[in-house]
C-alpha cells in the first residue's frame, strides 16, 4: 500500500509531579529524546503535532504549536507546528493527524509531541479545570467531577452484571505491578488488593485507588513515510490503522451508560483497516483513567462479552497472561497527563514491538492495539500497531 | 469568576427543568438542543421547549467526597443520574435525605436550589436538585 507510516523513534520524560519542569521544558525534553531517538535531524522535519488537553486553564498559555516549535529551537526553519486538541484523547488524535497527513502523501517526517504540566495548580482548584472534560454547563455545573461520573457507570454497571468491587481494584493492582518495571512511571510501588480495596474514597464505589493522578509529563514520537524510511535504512514499527468515534458529550444522553460506543466504533473501524483479528493482538495499553474504563474498555474494544470482563482482570490482563493489558502502568500507575497518555501508550508500545521494553518485556509481542479516550467516553481514538 | 451572562442565559433551562422536544419524533432530550440526533435536519425548525414535571428515577448514585473549590461546603454529597419520567437522563443531586436512603429505582421530584458558589464575592448559582418522593 502506498505511504505506510511507520513509527521510527519514541521518548518521553518520567511522569509524575515535576516541580521543577515546566509545560515547555516538558515538551522539549520529549521531542529531543524522540528525535535523538529516530536519528534524524531538523531538516527532515516536515511537520510538528502537539497534543495538549488543558495548557489554557491550567498553565494560562495557548499558542501550544509554536511554543514547542520555538522552544525546540526550530523557529527560524519555520516549520508547521500546530497543536491539536481532543480533551484526554489529544494525544491519539495527534499521532491520527500526523498518520493521516503522511498517508495523504503530503509529508514524510512528521514529530508528534504531547503534554500537559498539571501541578501548576494545587489543591481542589485542578479538580474544576480537570471537570471541563465533562459537559461544563449540565455536568460540572451540578457537581460533577469525573471521578463522579465514571462513579456513575461504576455503580449500575455493578449492579446489573453482579460485579464486585475487587474487580475492579485487580485492574488497579496489575497497573502497578506493571509500573514497578517502568522507569518513566509516576507510581512504581506495587499494589496489594487490600490497599486497593481499602484507600480513601473519592466517589463511591470508586476510591484513590481507583483514580489516575494527576501528573505533568511529555512524550513524543517520530513518524516516517516508507520512502522516508528504505531511503534512509531505517527500522520501525508499523501503523496498521488508526480509528476515531465520537459519542455523546453527556453520559446521561447516551443509550447505555456502561456502554463506550466510541470505543466499540472505532475498534470496529481499526480491525477492518488493519486486516487482522482480536486473537492476533499481542497485547492493550486502554484509557483506565478510572478501573471502571478498564473493564468497560475491555468488553467495548471486542475482548469480553458485556459484563463479563471480570473474568480476565484476575490472570488474563497480566504481563504473562493470555492477554496483557497496559504493560506500562496504565493511566493509573505510569501517569495520566492529559494530552501526553495516548503518545505515551505510543512509546512504550514501540518499545514492546522493538523488543526494547526491558524488564516488562511481553514475549513474542507482535501487534498491539492502544486505546485513549476523551471525557467519560465521547470520542475514542484506536491505534492498531505491528509488523 | 464566573459572568453573568454566562450563567443567565440558561436560567430559564434551570431554574424550570425546560428542555427540548423533536416535534418530528416525539423524542425529548435535556439539557437543551438545537438539533435532534435521531431527525437531524427534519428536526430543524421542530424542536419545542417543554417543561417536564421533574418527575423521575433514580438510574446511578454516588457519594462525591472530592469535590471542586464551588463545592467544598457541600461534600460529602449525592450525585445521581436521574431518569425523567418523559425519558432524558440528567445529572443532578439528590438532597434533604441520609446517603444510605438513596438507592437505584428510587422515585424523585426537582427542587429549586442553591447550585454553587463562586467564592465569597463571586455569583451564587441556582437550579434543580432532587428530593425522594
Amino acid at each position: 500500500m502506498l505511504n505506510n507510516v511507520y513509527i521510527i523513534g519514541a521518548g518521553e520524560t518520567k511522569f509524575g509531579e515535576l516541580w521543577d519542569k515546566s509545560l515547555r521544558n516538558l515538551a522539549v525534553e520529549a521531542g529531543l529524546k524522540a528525535i535523538e531517538n529516530a536519528g534524524v535531524y531538523s531538516k527532515d522535519i516536515d511537520a510538528i503535532y502537539g497534543a495538549n488537553g488543558l495548557a489554557g486553564t491550567i498553565n494560562e498559555q495557548e499558542n501550544i504549536g509554536a511554543l514547542i516549535a520555538d522552544f525546540s529551537g526550530l523557529s527560524n526553519e519555520g516549520i508547521p507546528a500546530l497543536r491539536v486538541e481532543a480533551s484526554t484523547a489529544s494525544g491519539a488524535a495527534a499521532v491520527r493527524e500526523a498518520y493521516l497527513s503522511i498517508k495523504s502523501g503530503e509529508y514524510d517526517l512528521v514529530v508528534v509531541g504531547g503534554v500537559e504540566k498539571m501541578t501548576d495548580i494545587h489543591g481542589s482548584s485542578i479538580l474544576e479545570k480537570m471537570s471541563s472534560i465533562l459537559d461544563r454547563e449540565w455536568e460540572a455545573f451540578f457537581g460533577a467531577t469525573p471521578a463522579a461520573m465514571a462513579a456513575l457507570i461504576a455503580r449500575k454497571y455493578m449492579n446489573d452484571f453482579n460485579v464486585e468491587k475487587e474487580a475492579l481494584s485487580m485492574f488497579s493492582v496489575n497497573d502497578h505491578l506493571n509500573a514497578s518495571k517502568n522507569p518513566d512511571a509516576q507510581y512504581r510501588n506495587k499494589l496489594t488488593l487490600e490497599q486497593a480495596m481499602g484507600a480513601t474514597p473519592i466517589a463511591d464505589p470508586l476510591n484513590m485507588m481507583d483514580c489516575s493522578p494527576i501528573s505533568d509529563g511529555a512524550a513524543a514520537i517520530v513518524l516516517a513515510s516508507e520512502n522516508f524510511v528504505k531511503k534512509n535504512k531505517k527500522e520501525g514499527v508499523k501503523i496498521l490503522s488508526s480509528a476515531v468515534a465520537e459519542d455523546y458529550l453527556s453520559v446521561g444522553s447516551r443509550e447505555s451508560i456502561y456502554t463506550l460506543n466510541s470505543a466499540k466504533l472505532a475498534a470496529e473501524k481499526a480491525f477492518k483497516k488493519a486486516g487482522i483479528k482480536r486473537d492476533d493482538i499481542s497485547f492493550l495499553e486502554v484509557h483506565d483513567s478510572f478501573s471502571i474504563y478498564g473493564l468497560l474498555e475491555l468488553e467495548d474494544l471486542g475482548f469480553a462479552e458485556k459484563g463479563k470482563a471480570k473474568n480476565m482482570v484476575y490472570d488474563d490482563i497480566k504481563l504473562n497472561g493470555r492477554l496483557p493489558v497496559n504493560p506500562s502502568g496504565g493511566l493509573k500507575a505510569k501517569g495520566d497527563p492529559y494530552g501526553a497518555v495516548g503518545i505515551g501508550q505510543v512509546v512504550d508500545a514501540y518499545k514492546q514491538l522493538m523488543e526494547k521494553a526491558g524488564e516488562g518485556q511481553i514475549k513474542n509481542a507482535r501487534y498491539a492495539l492502544l486505546h485513549n479516550m476523551a471525557g467519560t467516553g465521547a470520542s475514542s481514538i484506536v491505534h492498531i500497531l505491528g509488523e | 469568576m464566573t459572568e453573568l451572562s454566562r450563567i443567565w442565559r440558561e436560567t430559564e433551562y434551570r431554574y424550570n427543568l425546560i428542555g427540548f422536544k423533536c416535534n418530528n419524533c416525539g423524542r425529548s432530550y435535556f439539557p437543551p438542543r438545537d438539533i435532534c440526533p435521531y431527525c437531524h435536519r427534519e428536526s430543524i425548525g421542530k424542536m419545542e421547549k417543554v417543561k417536564f414535571s421533574g418527575n423521575g428515577e433514580i438510574l446511578s448514585y454516588t457519594t462525591v467526597h472530592d469535590a471542586p473549590p464551588a463545592f467544598k461546603r457541600q461534600v460529602p454529597y449525592t450525585l445521581a443520574l436521574v431518569k425523567l419520567d418523559e425519558g432524558p437522563v440528567i445529572t443532578a443531586q439528590i438532597v434533604d435525605c441520609d446517603p444510605d436512603e438513596v438507592n437505584t429505582g428510587k422515585k424523585v421530584h426537582m427542587v429549586f436550589r442553591k447550585i454553587r458558589e463562586d467564592g465569597t464575592n463571586g455569583v451564587i448559582e441556582y437550579g434543580y436538585k432532587f428530593r425522594l418522593n
